[in-house]
């Protein structure tokens, strides 16, 4: 607490003397500001342990994102309290990586407690989070199940070795369409930009989506080694689409309601949701990654650096790996578990399920997936700074 | 009031110099709730806007500065929607006004004679508020959506191009600005219109003045502290507005507004320095044209 508050003083202090620097608008009080607030800023410190005495953890999470019965009740969490004592509080606060992230930001740099003591985030910010010292690293002593961790996932560019993330669930982004409307279906994402289409399509507002797609499409390999070349030749094509009014929007998660009102016919889609749309609105609406290739990303646990109960974190995690508690998290949410075995015990519950490729991919549907490389700093305000102009429009 | 009136009893000579203490005393939290929440965040809004990106920084990451660039690069570069901004302000204004003021006049001045008609409507007008404005929008672009039944008939009645649509165009948005200001704008205008003298009409009439320029010279100069007041509670809010123009409600890509690269700036591109930079201009801006405005319409008494 106190701690917190000298650093907020300190931040105070700057205040002033950048103010005063503005008042008297003289260079080389400005080259010493510039300076003294460059020389101050250091990663926060994470905060001591207190799981040993305090039996309850914060879990921020996104919404439909866990098995949940009629009664609103998260069975496999229940079953959690139940085996270990802590008591979960569960929140569904993350409606956006950018929204959360926005809203949590400078509680993290000074290390404060963000009320909550895990959130799973979408692997680019997680490694923002982690390149900032905004997480805390993980004891893999305290979950054993990690060993059950898919290997495609064990070493991501962010988090060589997973020392401060731990995948929950992921998904892959491709091209869906309306089955009554284009009974034909779509393969690629070049069909999107049929003019019979036009006016009728979406894309996602989630510039990795939408780019790494239309960049597959270009034949380049998103995950590896590529640049400003590559990325502009994409936005040039997403620009002239979005300008003669072939895409009609550009939307995050409300992307469905245009489907479901028609206003679009076809879009660029995450897998998990066209099920359960097809679910709420009737069967009319289908998925498929396209020929060129998908995207695959996923949300990962992490444990903010505030949080004051780390091992509580890492035992819910450890529970989450158990393979039979994977495989009744994923059947609910229709999302891919990282879980080795998960599988198999899905198998058990329900043998189609097992079957699903969007659930439990095979290798050869994996193969067509592909991860965003992990942009830096620069680049990533400057690839986001060109999509954004196309989503203000001029 | 109950303290002043308490002094004044016991000790009128003091009366003037305590009331002022008591009077400062009460005013206090006002005045402290206004340095906490109005010019504190204000001065960072400012000192933000004229930082500068930290070298060898990460994404997000500015120190503080005396960069007045910022405002330079903004204007430069979201101009149009500076003047979108604007533009469809004023035209929400202008819709907001032509509907509600027959409104307005309606309940104000003709159904005087009937005082439940008058409550019933005044009732309508305010119902709306009941619903927060996010569903109601929600709401209107469901039914402004290519396949329902508003737009396909128009499409069959041959009003619409059979390829045009509705949502995310300019129309739309200035119709959901309209749409959601004009209780801002019946209001106001009403409480003036409900206290408009008829006998001067009937006056004007027999000074045989038309219809028209009775209106024209005797209703709308009398009502004009309802007309300003209820197009600046309109153009203001509207100005700013982010919800309308947003991709997520009526707009579309080349429709985004001020509002909208705020918000843009700030939360995704994390570009604090212009997100602050744009505010205090859409502040700076709307406190020039309003000031100009209201001068020149000769109502300062509202200010």
């Amino acid at each position: 607490m106190i701690r917190s508050l000298i650093a907020q003083a300190r931040r105070a202090q700057l205040n002033r003397r950048a103010l005063l620097a503005g008042a008297g608008a003289s260079a080389s009080a400005l080259a010493l500001a510039a300076c003294s607030t460059g020389g101050a800023k250091g990663k926060p410190t994470p905060a001591a342990d207190t799981s040993d005495s305090d039996k309850t953890l914060n879990w921020a999470n996104w919404a439909a994102y866990i098995d949940e019965d009629d009664n609103g009740d998260y069975p496999t969490l229940v079953q959690f309290t139940e085996e270990t004592g802590i008591d979960v509080n569960y929140d569904v606060a993350v409606d956006d990586n950018n929204t959360y992230y926005g809203k949590v930001k400078d509680q993290l740099a000074l290390g404060q407690d963000i009320g909550a003591d895990t959130v799973c985030l979408t692997d680019w910010m997680v490694g923002r989070w982690i390149r900032f010292g905004y997480t805390q690293e993980l004891d893999h002593a305290n979950i054993p199940n990690l060993a059950n961790l898919t290997p495609a996932l064990q070493d991501p560019d962010f988090d060589p070795g997973r020392k401060f993330s731990v995948p929950w669930q992921g998904g892959f982004a491709g091209i869906c369409w309306n089955t009554e409307a284009i009974p034909g279906g779509l393969a690629s994402v070049e069909d999107l930009w049929n003019s019979e289409l036009k006016g009728r399509v979406g894309v996602l507002s989630e510039m990795r989506d939408t780019m790494g797609l239309i960049m597959l499409q270009n034949g380049v390999d998103i995950a590896g080694d590529w640049g400003d070349a590559e990325y502009s030749a994409a936005i040039d094509i997403l620009r002239e689409q979005v300008e003669n009014g072939q895409v009609r929007n550009i939307k995050g998660n409300s992307y469905l309601e245009d489907l479901k009102s028609e206003d679009t016919l076809a879009a660029i889609c995450w897998s998990g949701d066209i099920t359960v749309l097809n679910a709420e609105a009737g069967d009319k609406w289908q998925f498929a990654i396209p020929t060129a290739g998908g995207t695959l990303w996923n949300d990962n646990f992490l444990v903010p650096v505030g949080s004051p109960r780390k091992t509580n974190a890492e035992t819910l995690i450890n529970y989450y790996y158990e393979p039979e508690v994977a495989a009744e998290v994923a059947a609910w949410v229709n999302y891919i578990t990282p879980v080795v075995g998960a599988k198999e015990a899905a198998a058990a519950i329900d043998p189609a399920l097992a079957e699903n490729q969007l659930i439990f991919p095979d290798e050869d549907t994996l193969s067509q997936a592909h991860i965003f490389r992990t942009l830096t700093g620069a680049e990533e305000q400057k690839y986001q700074a060109e999509f954004q102009s196309i989503l203000l429009g001029a | 009031m109950a303290f002043a009136a308490f002094a004044t009893a016991e000790a009128q000579a003091e009366a003037p110099k305590r009331r002022s203490r008591i009077a400062l005393f009460l005013l206090l939290p006002g005045i402290l709730y206004l340095i906490l929440f109005f010019l504190t965040p204000l001065i960072s809004l400012l000192l933000t806007s004229l930082q500068a990106p930290a070298e060898f920084g990460d994404i997000g990451v500015y120190d503080y500065a005396f960069n007045w660039q910022n405002y330079v690069d903004v204007v430069q570069q979201y101009l149009p929607h500076i003047a979108r901004s604007f533009g469809y302000a004023l035209a929400a204004t202008v819709f907001a006004l032509l509907f509600s003021y027959p409104l307005a006049y309606f309940i104000g001045v003709k159904a005087r004679r009937w005082p439940l008609l008058q409550s019933l409507m005044l009732v309508l007008v305010i119902a709306p508020f009941f619903i927060s404005f996010l569903l109601r929008t929600l709401a209107w672009k469901q039914l402004l959506s290519d396949e329902s039944f508003i737009i396909t008939s128009l499409k069959a009645l041959s009003l619409m191009a059979p390829d045009a649509h509705f949502t995310g165009t300019p129309f739309a948005v200035i119709f959901g600005l309209t749409y959601n200001f004009i209780p801002f704008m019946t209001l106001p205008l009403y409480t003036t219109l409900e206290r408009l003298d008829t006998r001067y009409l009937e006056a004007g009439s027999d000074l045989y003045a038309g219809p028209f320029a009775v209106f024209r010279k005797i209703t709308i100069p009398l009502s004009m502290p309802g007309i300003v007041a209820g197009t600046l509670l309109t153009f203001i809010p509207a100005a700013g507005d982010y919800v309308n123009a947003s991709r997520d409600f009526l707009g579309g890509p080349d429709t985004q507004m001020m509002g909208n690269v705020i918000e843009a700036n700030f939360l995704v591109l994390l570009n604090y320095p212009a997100a602050a930079a744009l505010s205090i201009i859409l502040m700076a801006a709307i406190l020039v044209l309003v000031g100009i405005y209201v001068k020149r319409s000769g109502t300062e008494d509202l200010l």
